[in-house]
């Protein structure tokens, strides 16, 4: 028998178009889906350069007026966290890393998957469409709130804000055909011996935040949908009667405050659905590079469940000021300090898996580490805002916009870099500039302190958000501009940092150093493929079986320090068995 | 000599890669039922949400309920003998599933009749329910023109856009089996439909009893 027979490679697609294009191989669609969602991250990225320069240096651009700022300001949230976040790591890290952790040949659905992701670049090429169209995109901000939404005086009311709400509507036809497939995947598609409790954090992270994914964003289809009508047909589903320069709308009755419960129903969930695959990943990274087994490995699958589920509990805490029923806030309060509880139960844990642990500091360790310092900080303050009485002298001040850019900017995008770091070698067979990497880092890691850090002062002043320019406020001290002046520079230098970050990926696929099968000693099953990297169907002719949870580390007794899934007895008799 | 790792040879498989590669699902049955479930539990949220958002806006004062026609009954009940056509339609193919290998013509026959019924019902509710919506129209009950008629032709709307989803997938599985000649190459589709029709004939009654009710 021939090797490539025993590889499946020769069974693979054999042309350019199907290998690379209309590819139905999950890794293939995977990268597809990572770079178009790194595409239009660095777009978002430059525009929030523009807003920075503006606010730094007001008038410093000459083409950016109020309505340019806001549509930047738009189109920068909802990429970053549509777009780019969910994105990325469903699309992307979901799609690479499902079958290759839980021994699989591929997605069960493949074409399906492929499908997934062509409908996923329609809702990006609608998205950035609205650029070019008369009127430029919306300038609603992320939220999209009616009225203000689709009335005059706010930009891209005419074409703007129908593409958007378009492209979102595309946007989730493309989730939920990948979540379908990442869920089933997941339930019936596991090698031999993979028992659910044997299944690596990262996959139970994509898994769990793929279910909220599915279970959320229908609350953002239906908004949506409403919202067209509303601004397409003149229903009356969230507009009130407005009486506009003078003349009726048109429009009556209807209630934005219901627009904020079916976003924020979909909103909320949406930081999780971006933070538990996060969480997932930053566990199993930490646990190679410390070389020890995960602590507590069931809480935090308990963990993950239990977040999962009360964070569709949360959302009106972020309508504390929206005029909703006051009894409202307080039940919202709760809940949300609730949820901080299985939080702190995998931060403690991410601690205590570095505790005494043999830590090797490379790139994807120092990210992965970075993140709990960033995770950390964004959370704390996370306590501050979730308090009825607190939140309201915040809302809407820059302590907001420090606090969520910490705990969901930041900290994601750290565990991005982390993975992107970590499974690198794996995609494409050659190791990342680990020198280029460490600058990277510590750009990176300081570079967002200096940024945001200054921002809980601001908001503490007062400093509203989502204004254009700041004159005459009496209640901001002059030396607040110096201090936006700061974090535009800072902002820049990071910016421009990530440039380093794309020219390593670039520069190391060609010119990387040949990256060996299991570069960093794993135990999952994605390093242990015949091939790297992994050949079409994955796993040669046999299908591997697994013995062993992915976090046998540092046994003692066993000369290796790392016992592979597959690895049915480790080499020394004190060593566990694997059932854990 | 096992060469062919990626053939047809094992016949229906969504992957259309053979069980002996394929390991742990052999089987494409379980995986679609798993991935129509998840489905399904999507549909849930989007049509609860909606009645939700129903409920909330109807308290807000300037809500005028709008006149029931008595063909939304008529309606119900080409949906009901539908699902129930549907069901009879994969009991006998179990039926015929079991009781030989290759089925006797004439069950294979009445399967395929059957088939074609459960779809031409589901049309007749489409048609029935794009009937109420011009006979509504020419009530002037406009969709703008209160919030009423707005929830009315959206549940209505997009309850039959998921149906018509549905009959897409029938109209692929009867045309299949009208080529071949044989009811079981679409038989996973036929489970399935089946399911996703019973839970489209339960979403309608809890969307007719919240529409008529108010």
């Amino acid at each position: 028998m021939s090797d490539s027979i025993m590889s499946g490679a020769e069974h693979g697609p054999q042309s350019f178009w199907t290998r690379y294009v209309w590819s139905q191989d999950h890794k293939v669609i995977a990268i597809q889906y990572s770079i178009t969602a790194i595409f239009v991250g660095l777009i978002a990225l430059a525009l929030s350069l523009l807003m920075r320069m503006q606010l730094g240096f007001p008038g410093s651009l000459g083409f950016m007026d109020a309505a340019a700022y806001y549509q930047a300001m738009t189109m920068h949230g909802m990429i970053m966290v549509i777009y780019l976040l969910t994105a990325l790591f469903l699309g992307g890290f979901g799609n690479y890393l499902i079958p290759l952790m839980i021994g699989a040949r591929d997605m069960v659905f493949p074409y399906l998957n492929m499908l997934s992701y062509w409908t996923y670049l329609l809702a990006v090429i609608v998205l950035l469409s609205s650029f070019f169209v008369p009127g430029g995109p919306t300038g609603a901000g992320w939220t999209l709130y009616p009225p203000q939404a689709i009335l005059p005086g706010t930009p891209g009311t005419d074409w703007g804000i129908v593409l958007m709400l378009l492209s979102l509507v595309i946007f989730i036809v493309a989730t939920t055909m990948g979540g379908l497939n990442y869920v089933t995947t997941i339930l019936q598609a596991r090698t031999k011996g993979m028992t659910l409790m044997r299944m690596p954090l990262t996959v139970w992270g994509i898994f769990i935040a793929t279910i909220m994914a599915l279970l959320a964003f229908p609350a953002l289809f239906v908004s949506g949908v409403m919202m067209l009508c509303d601004k397409l047909l003149h229903t009356s589903f969230f507009m009130p009667s407005i009486v506009s320069m003078g003349e009726s709308l048109g429009y009556q009755g209807g209630s934005p405050v219901l627009f904020q419960h079916l976003f924020w129903f979909f909103g909320h969930p949406e930081v999780y659905i971006v933070a538990l695959p996060a969480f997932g990943i930053v566990s199993d990274l930490l646990s190679v590079h410390a070389r020890k087994n995960i602590f507590g490995f069931r809480m935090m699958v308990w963990a993950l469940v239990s977040i999962g589920v009360l964070s569709f509990v949360v959302w009106a805490h972020h309508m504390y000021v929206s005029g909703m029923n006051p009894y409202f806030g307080f039940f919202f309060a709760i809940t949300t300090l609730v949820i901080a509880a299985p939080t702190a139960i995998k931060v403690y844990n991410w601690v205590l898996t570095l505790w005494r642990g043999d830590i090797h500091l490379r790139v994807p360790m120092l990210f992965a580490i970075g993140f709990i310092s960033t995770f950390v900080i964004g959370g704390l303050t996370g306590l501050f805002l979730g308090n009825v009485i607190v939140d309201i002298p915040l809302s809407d001040t820059y302590f907001v916009v420090a606090h969520f850019h910490m705990v969901m900017g930041v900290s994601p995008i750290m565990v991005i870099f982390a993975a992107i770091y970590h499974w690198y070698p794996k995609v494409t067979g050659r190791m990342l500039h680990d020198g280029l990497g460490k600058i990277h880092f510590w750009v990176t890691f300081l570079g967002t302190y200096a940024i945001y850090f200054p921002m809980h002062y601001l908001g503490i002043l007062g400093m509203p958000r989502r204004y254009f320019a700041y004159p005459n406020y009496e209640f901001i001290p002059a030396s607040a501009q110096d201090l936006n002046a700061f974090i535009t520079v800072a902002a820049l230098v990071v910016g421009a940092f990530q440039l380093l970050f794309i020219f390593n990926l670039i520069y190391s696929y060609w010119r990387g150093q040949p990256a060996p099968a299991n570069p960093w000693g794993a135990t999952s099953l994605e390093w242990q493929t015949p091939q790297t990297p992994p050949a079409h169907g994955n796993w040669g002719e046999q299908l591997p079986q697994v013995y062993r949870w992915a976090y046998d580390y540092s046994l003692p007794g066993v000369e290796q320090d790392f016992v592979p899934q597959t690895t049915e007895q480790p080499m020394a008799d004190q060593a566990r068995e694997g059932d854990k | 000599m096992k060469t062919q790792v990626h053939s047809l040879e094992d016949g229906l498989s969504l992957t259309g890669k053979s069980s002996h590669w394929l390991g742990p699902q052999q089987d494409p049955l379980p995986s679609a039922r798993t991935a129509l479930f998840f489905f399904l539990g999507v549909l849930t949220v989007v049509f609860g949400l909606l009645s939700i958002a129903y409920r909330m806006r109807m308290s807000l004062g300037d809500w005028q309920p709008l006149s029931d026609p008595w063909q939304l009954w008529l309606n119900t009940a080409m949906l009901f003998f539908s699902s129930g056509v549907f069901e009879l339609t994969r009991q006998r193919l179990r039926q015929v599933g079991t009781s030989a290998a290759h089925a006797p013509p004439a069950n294979s026959h009445q399967v395929r009749s059957l088939l074609l019924l459960a779809g031409v019902l589901a049309i007749a509710f489409l048609i029935g329910q794009l009937w109420v919506w011009q006979l509504l129209m020419t009530q002037e009950y406009y969709l703008s023109a209160n919030p009423a008629n707005s929830f009315f032709y959206l549940i209505t709307g997009l309850h039959g856009l998921h149906l018509l989803g549905g009959l897409v997938v029938w109209l692929y599985s009867y045309r299949k089996v009208c080529r071949t000649g044989s009811i079981e190459v679409s038989r996973i589709n036929i489970e399935l439909c089946c399911n996703y029709w019973h839970f489209l004939l339960l979403v309608w009654l809890l969307m007719l009893a919240l529409l008529l009710r108010t």
